[in-house]
């Protein structure tokens, strides 16, 4: 018996075939009111984040210089984090997603566009925008679900070393660019194979990796401590620091938008055929937002509106927060449910789903019954993400 | 320069290898862009950035016509009399890029060029360029091109034929030529004497004896009659002519040249192409991108590509400079202006050029 025939509130068992057409045709028409409506002022809009981004990774670098000094290496540290997550997120994710080439702008364009990561644009391009976006939360097609390396659904079947994968996912978190590019060479699957890993293609590809690393390597290790004098081991530690604090937010963020409670996965067998109301379904179901303020939007790129732009990944970032209420409006409508939650919530439920995953399944239900029970409190009854089949058929286990 | 001024400062030699040590370091510090990106933040008009134009004035000319003078960055190499220069504006956010013909002489004042654009009705970029560019503002721009120009040895006799906005490159080449031009006869079609762009100065040149000027008003006189233009300028055919204005016109003036045995006399240069009949339309697909676009049979390749955001190589989007040529793998494509079909086999590598190419059933474009 699979967790999926054992599950008894498949989210979208009321919904009728005509149903989940008429929300793909609402969700096309909030599409089209925005991309009648993109002009000069979201033009404006990234081309300001773009200068902020850079006045503010030049002043950061600069003051770095005289990192030696306590004072200079926490503001020049904090200011290189910020605008390392500003280009990574609210200018570098977005732009690729071509979420700007109305604008054509060469120079901010998806097909020019290099970002401060040391995962080639064009490699992170294909398996985040091509596999990521088209395969939301498809097990084994997904590789954003646990990189391939970890069990995200209790439909995986269990294996002692999975018992690990909290240390995976923390080692992954400060790691997070070197973890994005070896998916984005599927090291994974192409190491393995002698002949995946003698290819040209993949070695080509293997040089166009080394090549970037080495290019974000040397500016960020050897020539600007170098240009630090007396500094240099200061400002090294500070461009670590950045780039850590960089990693572990965007992991955060990437973390928050699919892995929190209430968020579905889905069955290799459900997406064969989908209609775009399906799929539009399936992005629906398959992400969750991050509530918060302004600044909160902006570093993560707005994908704080992980639903929204999972619906609609080419619209400019700036929009998104427009939308939103009239997307969560068709949610109430159908009877969907739009999962959303802080920061702190959400990260905290991302890593509990990861870590009752690492153990068997209700192994950690029976653990904190238990606790609970010791304790004297009733416990609450966790929501078991499912496989669904977003077409109402039954899926099947695929592997 | 004397021996001891080569100790103090570094040859030009030793000064251009520290330079470009220097760029590698910035190179190094700014990948992965380019160290050119932060410069531009503070001087976009420097040498070595792309070509970049600021605007110094915006005035309103007669006939619905503003003229733009530009101060162009660094990089500017210069036009020559009668060339146009492609221009590209930011309009609701979105870049476009027009073409307009140098007013300015080349050796204007403080490096200023100027063009001079005429209000087209529904025109993107013409309205922008009269209601919303500022002094200050930053335009795109392009090295001046083009060969309806004045050769450096002008020929004694002169004629000119305009009709509206396309006085506007021989204004280029009066103002410019105003030495060199010796007997020079203009006519000028327009719809009255108050619509002609530059007509206070084209009658003072005329007062003044540096030219003849033969206005022809059509709201009351109609159209010119090329077949009676001798009637005009008896000795025509001993002119080198030059001829800009709508399509209607130009058809006349070659016609009648080639007729007259002149055609290699003769000069023109089109603002828009005469379009054919649109046929059916179809499926374009970008190759690089996979971008597909379902296209109208008179939407060109070039415009269908760019407004579904793919970054498409363009010129005078007129069919003209051939900038905009790209392969066909596959399907068929029909000349907006003939009519006439192009198909590729599967695997060829058929050039097109984009601007003036409209899908006829699907196409493939390598792009
Ligand atoms: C080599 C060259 C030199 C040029 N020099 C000049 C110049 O010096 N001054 C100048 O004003 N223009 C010049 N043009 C024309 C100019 O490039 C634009 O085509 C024109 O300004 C209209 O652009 P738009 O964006 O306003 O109109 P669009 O938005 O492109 O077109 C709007 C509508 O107007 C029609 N249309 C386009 N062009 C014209 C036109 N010329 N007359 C009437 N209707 C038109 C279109 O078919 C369309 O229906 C030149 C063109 C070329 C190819
Ligand atoms: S753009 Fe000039 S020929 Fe097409």
């Amino acid at each position: 018996m699979t967790v999926l025939q054992k599950k008894t509130d498949n989210p979208i068992a009321h919904l009728a075939p005509e149903d989940i057409e008429e929300i793909g045709r609402r969700l096309d028409a909030i599409r089209q009111e925005i991309v009648d409506s993109r002009g000069a002022e979201d033009a404006a809009y990234i081309r300001r984040v773009i200068d902020v981004q850079r006045k503010l990774e030049l002043g950061s670098r600069a003051v770095l210089l005289a990192s030696i000094f306590p004072p200079a290496w926490f503001v020049g540290t904090a200011g290189l984090a910020v605008a390392k997550i500003l280009e990574n997120m609210e200018i570098g994710h977005n732009v690729m997603h071509g979420q700007w080439d109305w604008m054509r702008d060469p120079k901010i364009h998806s097909t020019t566009w290099e970002w401060d990561n040391v995962s080639p644009s064009d490699q992170w391009k294909h398996s985040h925008n091509e596999l990521h976006h088209t395969y939301t939360n498809v097990i084994g097609r997904d590789n954003d679900l646990g990189y391939g390396i970890m069990r995200v659904d209790e439909d995986q079947r269990w294996h002692p070393l999975y018992l690990a994968q909290p240390v995976w996912n923390l080692l992954n978190a400060c790691f997070f660019e070197y973890g994005i590019a070896a998916y984005d060479l599927e090291l994974g699957r192409n190491l393995p194979s002698k002949k995946r890993r003698s290819s040209p293609e993949f070695k080509a590809r293997g040089r166009q990796v080394l090549r970037k690393i080495r290019g974000q390597v040397t500016k960020d290790y050897l020539v600007h401590p170098a240009l630090s004098g007396p500094s240099f081991l200061h400002t090294l530690a500070a461009t670590a620091t950045a780039n850590l604090v960089r990693n572990l937010w965007t992991h955060s963020v990437i973390m928050c938008g699919h892995f929190p409670e209430g968020v579905e996965t889905f069955e290799r067998r459900s997406i064969e055929g989908e209609t775009r109301g399906e799929w539009y379904l399936r992005q629906m179901l398959g992400s969750a937002n991050i509530s918060g303020g302004k600044a909160l939007h902006i570093m993560t790129g707005n994908l704080s509106y992980q639903i929204e732009h999972h619906l609609f990944p080419d619209l400019p970032s700036n929009r998104y927060q427009e939308i939103a209420p009239k997307v969560r409006e068709i949610f109430d409508d159908y009877g969907l449910r739009y999962t959303s939650g802080s920061l702190p919530k959400q990260v905290a439920s991302a890593w509990g789903k990861i870590i009752r995953l690492s153990l068997p399944n209700g192994f950690a239900d029976d653990a904190t019954r238990k606790v609970r029970r010791a304790l004297g409190r009733p416990g609450t009854q966790p929501v078991r993400p499912d496989a669904l089949s977003a077409t109402g058929r039954v899926a099947e286990r695929a592997a | 320069m004397t021996s001891i001024a080569d100790h103090r400062t570094p040859s030009p030699h030793v000064r251009g290898a520290l330079r470009s040590r220097l760029w590698r370091v910035a190179e190094a510090l700014a990948t992965p862009r380019d160290p050119g990106h932060y410069l531009d933040m503070v001087n976009p008009l420097r040498g070595g950035a792309d070509l970049r134009g600021r605007v110094v004035d915006v005035r309103p000319e007669a006939g619905d016509a503003v003229t733009v003078v530009l101060r162009p960055g660094a990089g500017w190499r210069g036009h020559v009399p009668g060339q146009y220069v492609r221009v590209g504006l930011d309009v609701d956010g979105v870049r476009r890029w027009r073409s307009y013909s140098l007013t300015s002489t080349p050796s204007a004042e403080g490096g200023h060029i100027s063009i001079t654009a005429k209000r087209v009705p529904d025109g993107i970029v013409s309205a922008h360029l009269a209601q919303q560019l500022r002094p200050g503002d930053l335009v795109h721009l392009d090295q001046a091109c083009g060969d309806f120009v004045l050769p450096e040895h002008a020929p004694g006799k002169v004629l000119f034929i305009t009709g509206g906005s396309g006085v506007t490159p021989v204004m280029g080449m009066l103002r410019s030529g105003k030495d060199r031009l010796r007997d020079v006869v203009l006519v000028h079609s327009e719809r009255s004497a108050a619509d002609v762009i530059f007509g206070a100065e084209l009658r003072a040149l005329a007062a003044g004896g540096r030219l003849r000027l033969v206005e022809q008003h059509t709201d009351e006189s109609g159209r010119l009659d090329v077949g009676r233009l001798s009637e005009l300028v008896p000795d025509l055919a001993e002119r080198e002519t030059w001829a800009c204005g709508p399509s209607g016109l130009l058809d006349a003036v070659e016609e009648h040249w080639s007729t007259a045995g002149l055609a290699d006399r003769l000069h023109t240069e089109r603002f828009r192409t005469e379009l054919a009949e649109p046929g059916e339309g179809g499926t374009v697909r970008f190759t690089g991108t996979d971008t597909v676009v379902e296209a109208d049979g008179g939407t060109s390749v070039l415009d269908a590509g760019e407004a579904a955001g793919v970054l498409m190589p363009s010129g005078c989007r007129m069919g003209i400079c051939f900038s905009c040529v790209l392969p066909m793998r596959e399907g068929a494509v029909r000349d907006l202006r003939t009519g006439e079909v192009t198909t590729a086999a599967p695997g060829d590598g058929v050039l097109v050029q984009t601007c003036i190419s409209a899908a006829a059933g699907s196409c493939q474009i390598d792009h």
